[in-house]
Protein backbone atom coordinates (compact mmCIF):
# COMPACT_ATOMS: atom_id res chain seq x y z
CA UNK A 1 0.00 0.00 0.00
CA UNK A 2 2.98 2.26 -0.53
CA UNK A 3 1.89 5.56 -2.05
CA UNK A 4 4.27 6.86 -4.74
CA UNK A 5 5.00 10.54 -5.29
CA UNK A 6 2.36 12.41 -7.23
CA UNK A 7 -0.77 10.54 -6.12
CA UNK A 8 -1.65 13.00 -3.35
CA UNK A 9 -1.09 16.73 -3.63
CA UNK A 10 1.72 18.50 -1.71
CA UNK A 11 -0.43 20.22 0.94
CA UNK A 12 -2.08 16.96 1.98
CA UNK A 13 1.25 15.15 1.91
CA UNK A 14 2.78 17.89 4.05
CA UNK A 15 -0.07 17.73 6.55
CA UNK A 16 0.36 13.98 6.77
CA UNK A 17 4.09 14.47 7.30
CA UNK A 18 3.35 16.73 10.27
CA UNK A 19 0.98 14.14 11.73
CA UNK A 20 3.59 11.46 11.12
CA UNK A 21 6.36 13.42 12.82
CA UNK A 22 4.12 14.14 15.80
CA UNK A 23 2.96 10.56 16.06
CA UNK A 24 6.43 9.07 15.76
CA UNK A 25 7.67 11.60 18.31
CA UNK A 26 5.08 10.41 20.80
CA UNK A 27 6.09 6.81 20.12
CA UNK A 28 9.75 7.64 20.68
CA UNK A 29 9.00 9.31 23.99
CA UNK A 30 6.96 6.34 25.22
CA UNK A 31 9.71 3.98 24.09
CA UNK A 32 12.34 6.08 25.86
CA UNK A 33 10.54 5.57 29.17
CA UNK A 34 10.30 1.79 28.80
CA UNK A 35 12.42 -0.11 31.30
CA UNK A 36 12.60 -3.40 29.43
CA UNK A 37 16.10 -4.04 28.02
CA UNK A 38 14.79 -6.79 25.80
CA UNK A 39 12.98 -4.23 23.64
CA UNK A 40 16.14 -3.26 21.78
CA UNK A 41 16.80 -6.56 19.98
CA UNK A 42 13.09 -7.40 19.83
CA UNK A 43 12.28 -4.16 18.06
CA UNK A 44 15.06 -4.91 15.62
CA UNK A 45 13.66 -8.36 14.99
CA UNK A 46 10.05 -7.26 14.52
CA UNK A 47 11.08 -4.53 12.10
CA UNK A 48 13.37 -6.86 10.15
CA UNK A 49 10.72 -9.55 10.05
CA UNK A 50 8.05 -7.15 8.78
CA UNK A 51 10.49 -5.96 6.11
CA UNK A 52 10.94 -9.52 4.91
CA UNK A 53 7.23 -10.29 5.13
CA UNK A 54 6.40 -7.24 3.01
CA UNK A 55 8.43 -8.73 0.18
CA UNK A 56 6.09 -11.71 0.01
CA UNK A 57 3.26 -10.52 -2.21
CA UNK A 58 0.42 -13.04 -2.43
CA UNK A 59 -2.19 -13.03 -5.19
CA UNK A 60 -5.71 -11.86 -4.47
CA UNK A 61 -8.49 -11.63 -7.05
CA UNK A 62 -8.31 -9.98 -10.46
CA UNK A 63 -4.63 -9.63 -11.35
CA UNK A 64 -3.86 -8.01 -8.03
CA UNK A 65 -1.53 -8.92 -5.21
CA UNK A 66 -1.18 -7.89 -1.60
CA UNK A 67 1.35 -8.06 1.18
CA UNK A 68 1.13 -7.81 4.92
CA UNK A 69 1.43 -4.40 6.50
CA UNK A 70 2.49 -5.78 9.88
CA UNK A 71 1.38 -2.92 12.10
CA UNK A 72 -1.13 -4.95 14.07
CA UNK A 73 1.37 -7.77 14.53
CA UNK A 74 4.04 -5.37 15.72
CA UNK A 75 1.60 -3.75 18.15
CA UNK A 76 0.46 -7.07 19.58
CA UNK A 77 4.04 -8.20 20.10
CA UNK A 78 5.56 -4.95 21.34
CA UNK A 79 2.68 -2.64 22.20
CA UNK A 80 1.33 0.01 19.80
CA UNK A 81 3.97 2.72 20.41
CA UNK A 82 6.98 0.50 19.77
CA UNK A 83 5.08 -1.37 17.06
CA UNK A 84 4.41 1.83 15.14
CA UNK A 85 8.09 2.77 15.49
CA UNK A 86 9.18 -0.53 13.98
CA UNK A 87 6.93 -0.12 10.94
CA UNK A 88 8.13 3.47 10.55
CA UNK A 89 11.72 2.22 10.31
CA UNK A 90 10.65 -0.35 7.69
CA UNK A 91 8.95 2.36 5.63
CA UNK A 92 11.94 4.68 5.82
CA UNK A 93 14.32 1.93 4.70
CA UNK A 94 11.96 0.97 1.89
CA UNK A 95 11.66 4.56 0.65
CA UNK A 96 15.36 5.38 0.91
CA UNK A 97 16.97 2.14 -0.26
CA UNK A 98 14.37 0.29 -2.32
CA UNK A 99 12.44 3.06 -4.10
CA UNK A 100 9.25 1.71 -2.52
CA UNK A 101 6.99 4.55 -1.43
CA UNK A 102 7.60 8.12 -2.57
CA UNK A 103 9.89 10.34 -0.53
CA UNK A 104 7.35 13.14 -0.43
CA UNK A 105 4.67 10.55 0.39
CA UNK A 106 6.62 9.15 3.35
CA UNK A 107 4.45 11.02 5.84
CA UNK A 108 1.29 9.60 4.25
CA UNK A 109 2.72 6.10 4.27
CA UNK A 110 3.80 6.38 7.91
CA UNK A 111 0.33 7.60 8.88
CA UNK A 112 -1.43 4.80 6.99
CA UNK A 113 0.86 1.84 7.47
CA UNK A 114 2.52 2.58 10.83
CA UNK A 115 0.22 4.73 12.94
CA UNK A 116 -3.23 3.65 11.71
CA UNK A 117 -2.42 -0.05 11.57
CA UNK A 118 -0.59 -0.21 14.91
CA UNK A 119 -2.95 1.89 16.96
CA UNK A 120 -6.12 0.99 15.09
CA UNK A 121 -5.16 -2.67 15.01
CA UNK A 122 -4.23 -2.68 18.67
CA UNK A 123 -7.51 -1.04 19.66
CA UNK A 124 -9.45 -3.71 17.79
CA UNK A 125 -7.26 -6.38 19.38
CA UNK A 126 -8.06 -5.09 22.87
CA UNK A 127 -11.79 -5.04 22.19
CA UNK A 128 -11.75 -8.50 20.63
CA UNK A 129 -9.72 -9.89 23.51
CA UNK A 130 -12.16 -8.45 26.00
CA UNK A 131 -15.10 -10.03 24.23
CA UNK A 132 -13.48 -13.47 24.07
CA UNK A 133 -12.66 -15.59 27.11
CA UNK A 134 -9.09 -14.99 28.31
CA UNK A 135 -6.82 -17.65 26.83
CA UNK A 136 -3.95 -18.04 24.39
CA UNK A 137 -6.47 -19.09 21.74
CA UNK A 138 -8.43 -15.90 22.15
CA UNK A 139 -5.22 -13.87 21.81
CA UNK A 140 -4.60 -15.63 18.50
CA UNK A 141 -8.17 -15.07 17.27
CA UNK A 142 -8.12 -11.44 18.39
CA UNK A 143 -4.80 -10.99 16.59
CA UNK A 144 -6.28 -12.30 13.36
CA UNK A 145 -9.28 -9.99 13.59
CA UNK A 146 -7.04 -7.03 14.41
CA UNK A 147 -4.70 -7.79 11.54
CA UNK A 148 -7.53 -8.04 9.04
CA UNK A 149 -9.25 -4.86 10.19
CA UNK A 150 -5.99 -2.89 10.33
CA UNK A 151 -5.52 -3.30 6.58
CA UNK A 152 -9.02 -2.01 5.85
CA UNK A 153 -8.41 0.93 8.19
CA UNK A 154 -5.23 1.76 6.31
CA UNK A 155 -7.12 1.61 3.01
CA UNK A 156 -9.75 3.95 4.43
CA UNK A 157 -7.02 6.34 5.53
CA UNK A 158 -5.73 6.44 1.96
CA UNK A 159 -9.25 7.02 0.68
CA UNK A 160 -9.60 10.00 3.02
CA UNK A 161 -6.24 11.39 1.87
CA UNK A 162 -7.34 10.96 -1.72
CA UNK A 163 -10.60 12.75 -0.99
CA UNK A 164 -8.60 15.64 0.48
CA UNK A 165 -5.85 15.90 -2.10
CA UNK A 166 -5.98 13.15 -4.69
CA UNK A 167 -4.51 13.95 -8.07
CA UNK A 168 -6.62 11.72 -10.27
CA UNK A 169 -9.92 12.35 -12.01
CA UNK A 170 -11.70 9.52 -10.24
CA UNK A 171 -14.17 10.53 -7.59
CA UNK A 172 -13.36 9.98 -3.94
CA UNK A 173 -16.11 7.47 -3.28
CA UNK A 174 -15.21 5.36 -6.33
CA UNK A 175 -11.65 5.20 -5.02
CA UNK A 176 -12.86 4.43 -1.49
CA UNK A 177 -15.03 1.54 -2.63
CA UNK A 178 -12.28 0.13 -4.83
CA UNK A 179 -9.65 0.45 -2.10
CA UNK A 180 -11.81 -1.06 0.62
CA UNK A 181 -12.94 -3.86 -1.66
CA UNK A 182 -9.48 -5.10 -2.55
CA UNK A 183 -8.11 -4.51 0.92
CA UNK A 184 -10.78 -6.65 2.53
CA UNK A 185 -9.21 -9.48 0.55
CA UNK A 186 -5.67 -8.47 1.42
CA UNK A 187 -6.72 -7.99 5.04
CA UNK A 188 -7.98 -11.54 5.16
CA UNK A 189 -4.48 -12.68 4.25
CA UNK A 190 -2.96 -10.35 6.82
CA UNK A 191 -5.35 -11.62 9.48
CA UNK A 192 -4.37 -15.22 8.86
CA UNK A 193 -0.65 -14.42 8.79
CA UNK A 194 -0.91 -12.27 11.93
CA UNK A 195 -2.72 -15.03 13.79
CA UNK A 196 -0.14 -17.60 12.70
CA UNK A 197 2.78 -15.39 13.69
CA UNK A 198 1.32 -14.55 17.11
CA UNK A 199 0.52 -18.21 17.62
CA UNK A 200 4.13 -19.14 16.84
CA UNK A 201 5.52 -16.64 19.33
CA UNK A 202 2.96 -17.68 21.95
CA UNK A 203 4.05 -21.28 21.51
CA UNK A 204 7.75 -20.54 21.97
CA UNK A 205 8.10 -17.35 24.02
CA UNK A 206 4.70 -16.23 25.31
CA UNK A 207 6.44 -13.79 27.61
CA UNK A 208 7.40 -11.80 24.54
CA UNK A 209 3.83 -11.11 23.43
CA UNK A 210 2.78 -7.72 24.79
CA UNK A 211 -0.85 -8.48 24.05
CA UNK A 212 -0.78 -11.67 26.11
CA UNK A 213 0.30 -10.10 29.38
CA UNK A 214 -1.82 -11.23 32.30
CA UNK A 215 -3.12 -14.42 30.76
CA UNK A 216 -4.05 -16.88 33.45
CA UNK A 217 -2.72 -19.87 31.52
CA UNK A 218 0.59 -18.17 30.71
CA UNK A 219 3.75 -19.79 32.15
CA UNK A 220 5.66 -18.43 35.13
CA UNK A 221 8.07 -16.64 32.78
CA UNK A 222 5.42 -14.01 32.26
CA UNK A 223 5.88 -12.81 35.82
CA UNK A 224 9.69 -12.98 35.98
CA UNK A 225 10.77 -11.36 32.71
CA UNK A 226 10.56 -7.60 32.86
CA UNK A 227 10.47 -7.50 36.66
CA UNK A 228 12.87 -4.87 37.95
CA UNK B 1 18.66 -5.34 36.54
CA UNK B 2 17.40 -6.84 33.33
CA UNK B 3 20.64 -8.40 32.10
CA UNK B 4 19.05 -11.81 32.41
CA UNK B 5 16.09 -10.77 30.27
CA UNK B 6 18.38 -9.31 27.64
CA UNK B 7 20.60 -12.39 27.27
CA UNK B 8 17.61 -14.72 27.23
CA UNK B 9 16.02 -12.89 24.32
CA UNK B 10 18.95 -13.11 21.88
CA UNK B 11 18.46 -16.78 20.92
CA UNK B 12 14.86 -15.98 20.02
CA UNK B 13 15.94 -12.91 18.06
CA UNK B 14 18.63 -14.89 16.21
CA UNK B 15 16.11 -17.58 15.29
CA UNK B 16 13.65 -14.95 14.09
CA UNK B 17 16.30 -13.31 11.90
CA UNK B 18 17.12 -16.68 10.37
CA UNK B 19 13.44 -17.13 9.52
CA UNK B 20 13.33 -13.64 8.00
CA UNK B 21 16.46 -14.34 5.95
CA UNK B 22 15.00 -17.65 4.76
CA UNK B 23 11.83 -15.86 3.69
CA UNK B 24 13.86 -13.33 1.70
CA UNK B 25 16.10 -15.92 0.04
CA UNK B 26 13.67 -18.75 -0.56
CA UNK B 27 10.16 -17.31 -0.73
CA UNK B 28 10.52 -13.74 -1.97
CA UNK B 29 11.77 -14.78 -5.43
CA UNK B 30 8.46 -16.59 -5.90
CA UNK B 31 6.28 -13.76 -4.65
CA UNK B 32 3.51 -12.51 -6.90
CA UNK B 33 4.60 -9.78 -9.30
CA UNK B 34 1.05 -8.55 -9.87
CA UNK B 35 0.46 -4.93 -8.85
CA UNK B 36 -0.64 -4.52 -5.27
CA UNK B 37 -4.09 -3.31 -4.33
CA UNK B 38 -3.23 0.38 -4.30
CA UNK B 39 -1.31 0.22 -7.59
CA UNK B 40 -4.13 -1.65 -9.29
CA UNK B 41 -6.80 0.78 -8.09
CA UNK B 42 -4.57 3.71 -9.08
CA UNK B 43 -4.01 2.25 -12.52
CA UNK B 44 -7.66 1.36 -13.12
CA UNK B 45 -8.86 4.80 -12.00
CA UNK B 46 -6.19 6.84 -13.74
CA UNK B 47 -4.62 8.13 -10.54
CA UNK B 48 -1.15 7.18 -11.76
CA UNK B 49 -1.46 8.98 -15.08
CA UNK B 50 1.22 11.50 -14.18
CA UNK B 51 3.44 9.15 -12.23
CA UNK B 52 7.18 9.69 -12.52
CA UNK B 53 10.05 7.45 -11.51
CA UNK B 54 11.04 7.36 -7.86
CA UNK B 55 13.79 9.86 -7.06
CA UNK B 56 16.03 7.09 -5.78
CA UNK B 57 15.26 4.44 -8.37
CA UNK B 58 18.91 4.46 -9.45
CA UNK B 59 20.12 2.88 -6.22
CA UNK B 60 21.51 -0.67 -6.52
CA UNK B 61 18.79 -2.10 -4.29
CA UNK B 62 15.87 -0.29 -5.93
CA UNK B 63 12.77 -2.41 -6.48
CA UNK B 64 14.12 -5.18 -4.29
CA UNK B 65 16.62 -6.51 -6.83
CA UNK B 66 20.35 -6.18 -6.28
CA UNK B 67 22.12 -4.73 -9.32
CA UNK B 68 24.89 -6.75 -10.86
CA UNK B 69 23.44 -10.11 -9.87
CA UNK B 70 22.36 -11.94 -13.00
CA UNK B 71 20.11 -14.54 -11.42
CA UNK B 72 16.78 -12.92 -10.58
CA UNK B 73 15.94 -14.95 -7.51
CA UNK B 74 19.35 -14.36 -5.98
CA UNK B 75 19.15 -10.64 -6.77
CA UNK B 76 15.88 -10.50 -4.85
CA UNK B 77 17.15 -12.58 -1.97
CA UNK B 78 20.33 -10.55 -1.52
CA UNK B 79 18.43 -7.28 -1.69
CA UNK B 80 16.15 -8.71 0.98
CA UNK B 81 19.09 -9.64 3.20
CA UNK B 82 20.46 -6.12 2.93
CA UNK B 83 17.06 -4.72 3.86
CA UNK B 84 16.71 -7.08 6.82
CA UNK B 85 20.14 -6.15 8.16
CA UNK B 86 19.68 -2.40 7.71
CA UNK B 87 16.17 -2.46 9.16
CA UNK B 88 17.30 -4.47 12.18
CA UNK B 89 20.19 -2.11 12.83
CA UNK B 90 18.15 1.07 12.54
CA UNK B 91 15.18 -0.20 14.55
CA UNK B 92 17.31 -1.63 17.36
CA UNK B 93 19.60 1.40 17.27
CA UNK B 94 16.71 3.83 17.46
CA UNK B 95 15.18 2.11 20.45
CA UNK B 96 18.58 1.92 22.14
CA UNK B 97 19.21 5.61 21.50
CA UNK B 98 15.73 6.61 22.64
CA UNK B 99 16.19 4.71 25.89
CA UNK B 100 19.59 6.29 26.47
CA UNK B 101 17.99 9.72 26.15
CA UNK B 102 15.12 8.63 28.39
CA UNK B 103 17.43 7.25 31.06
CA UNK B 104 19.36 10.50 31.19
CA UNK B 105 16.11 12.41 31.54
CA UNK B 106 15.00 10.49 34.63
CA UNK B 107 16.66 11.25 37.96
CA UNK B 108 19.46 8.75 38.79
CA UNK B 109 18.63 6.11 41.39
CA UNK B 110 20.77 6.71 44.52
CA UNK B 111 21.00 2.93 45.11
CA UNK B 112 22.77 2.62 41.76
CA UNK B 113 20.29 0.16 40.28
CA UNK B 114 19.44 0.61 36.60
Amino acid sequence: MHIPDGFIDPPTAAAAAIVAIGGVGVCLRRTADDLDDAQVPLAGLVAAFVFAAQMLNFPVAGGTSGHVLGGALAAILLGPYLGALCITVVLIVQALLFADGGLSALGLNIVNMALVTSFGGYAIFVVARRVLRASKASVVVASGIAGACSVVLAALAFAIEYALGGSGAASADVVMRAMVGVHVLIGTGEGIITALAVSAVLATRPDLVYGARGLRDAPAELTTVGAS
Amino acid sequence: MNVRARTRVWPFVAAGLVVAAALALLVAPHASSAPDGLEKVAHDRGIDADATDHDLSGLPTADYALDGVAEGGLATGLAGLIGIAVTFAIAAGSVWAARRVGARRTAPDPAGAT
